[in-house]
């Protein structure tokens, strides 16, 4: 390990905390191993409710914009945000477009700037909507003084909840008119919200699907998240949901499934870091070998 | 189950068939950026999207962005290399600028080439301030994927490297 970066790093060096994000990133270095070289002034860590907080939603609901917001709203109140936005790799060559930069310009800002960092990542060969190695990366922004973390999923639809296993908090944005009420009435992603953001409030259906959304809640057991109103491209409600976020309590609806995903997570890690897994897929490509005989070498290991 | 052996022939098959399926360990970091007021953004788009398709991580920055915001962007993403794209006219004074910012930001190692509308009069200025590569219209896109293959074997020709390489374009 490179211990001068690391010391670079936690003296505030964006450059090292950049290239020691690659290098968990890249498996080369292990989170484990940075956890106790932390300056001990960890007491400031206080009473906040989370420090990382995911955001979701289907491919253009405005999360970017949405976040873009927020960003900027939290920066103004002194708070230094770390953003790892979060784009899908091909199948096919493992290559991937990053493009949330061009939605961020709350950095453009010379007086926010210093207060804001923005990491892209492809989810490379992880499968769902956030890569488990951003669990990682999240705690070294957090050890190297940045007092939030968000992270913005892979645009994902109903029953993507990798990210539960990676966020404190879980935020779900959804966009109006996107369906008929029993869209909200369907399980998955939405029950682990622990707070809904219907944004384009400009355009019409956006109240109505707010209290869809909120109806829905209520039929089940537990208590209602909040469920707010924005439009990021009009900036109305953008200050109200900065505010409810920053003091989210936990709905404590996700704790099982935050500990299946994780659970998951790691083994599909296990398996997608196995030397075996080329070998694998090619065997199985060209037909010579079933999925259980390639379980079974998996297994081996 | 097959036996090792059969294994290892039916790798070296596939491998030969269908070298897309053989997806690289680590991909390279590459941004690709529009500096200053120019709007077009037709050939950026095209070359993120070779990178793309070869296997790379493509951060794109969008258009209009000063050079200090290109530097961050690479710094804050840890970029291996660069890529400038102008039509308006501007290059001989933005790509300076980013080389330079890049530079005393200690960003030394990181590959900067670019492309656009660059008469090839202006091109040595440009190799001067530490580009390796300038790719005119025409250039076929495998050209810039030979140029990033060739770049990633050299040493020392990061924007602030000691090296005099730089790749001789086409067009």
């Amino acid at each position: 390990m490179d211990k001068q970066l690391i010391t670079e790093a936690f003296n505030g060096c964006r450059r090292s905390i950049a290239r020691t994000l690659s290098g968990l990133e890249n498996r080369e270095l292990n989170i484990a191993d940075l956890r106790g070289l932390s300056p001990e002034e960890n007491g400031n860590k206080k009473s906040i409710e989370w420090s990382s907080i995911a955001i979701t939603g289907a491919p253009g609901v405005g999360k970017s914009c949405l976040i873009d917001k927020l960003l900027s709203r939290w920066a103004q109140s002194g708070l230094k945000i770390a953003l790892l936005a979060i784009d899908p790799s091909s199948p096919r060559t493992g290559g991937a477009l990053l493009g949330d930069r061009v939605r961020i310009t709350a950095n453009d800002s010379a007086e926010l700037k210093d207060l804001i960092y923005i990491r892209s990542i492809a989810t490379r060969k992880s499968s769902g909507s956030v890569p488990l190695v951003v669990a990682d990366m999240t705690e070294f922004l957090l050890m190297v003084g940045w007092d939030r973390v968000i992270i913005e999923t892979v645009g994902s639809g109903q029953s993507e909840v990798r990210c539960a296993a990676i966020a404190d908090r879980i935020v779900v944005v959804e966009g109006p008119a996107r369906g008929d009420g029993v869209q909200a009435e369907k399980a998955g992603l939405l029950e682990l919200a622990d707070a809904v953001i219907v944004n384009k409030s400009d355009l019409p259906g956006a109240e109505k699907h707010a209290e869809e959304i909120i109806e829905s809640f209520q039929l089940g057991l537990g208590d209602t998240p909040p469920v707010l109103l924005t439009s990021a491209l009009k900036e109305t409600g953008i200050d109200e949901v900065a505010d409810a976020l920053l003091s989210l309590k936990d709905s404590g609806r996700s704790t099982r499934a935050r500990w299946r995903e994780r659970l998951l997570g790691h083994h599909e890690r296990k398996i997608l870091e196995s030397d075996k897994l080329d070998e694998i897929l090619a065997l199985l490509a060209v037909g010579s070998i079933s999925i259980d005989e390639a379980l079974g070498i998996l297994d081996e290991d | 189950m097959l036996k090792q052996e059969e294994r290892y022939i039916s790798w070296v098959v596939l491998i030969g068939k269908n070298s897309l399926d053989h997806i690289m360990s680590e991909p390279l970091r590459i941004v690709v950026a529009k500096p200053g007021l120019d709007g077009h953004d037709r050939g950026a788009k095209v070359v993120a999207r070779t990178l793309r398709d070869a296997g790379h991580e493509v951060i794109y920055t969008g258009l209009r962005r000063t050079a200090e915001q290109i530097v961050e962007t690479v710094r804050d993403e840890d970029a291996r290399f660069l890529g400038l794209s102008s039509l308006s006219g501007a290059h001989n004074h933005l790509f300076p600028k980013v080389c330079e910012l890049l530079k005393e930001a200690g960003l030394n190692d990181v590959i900067v080439f670019g492309g656009g509308i660059i008469p090839v009069d202006d091109r040595a200025v440009l190799f001067n301030c530490g580009m390796r590569a300038i790719f005119g219209p025409g250039t076929p896109t495998s050209e810039i994927l030979d140029f990033i293959e060739k770049a990633c074997q050299e040493s020392n020709i990061g924007v602030g490297g000691v090296s005099e390489w730089h790749w001789s374009s086409t067009s």
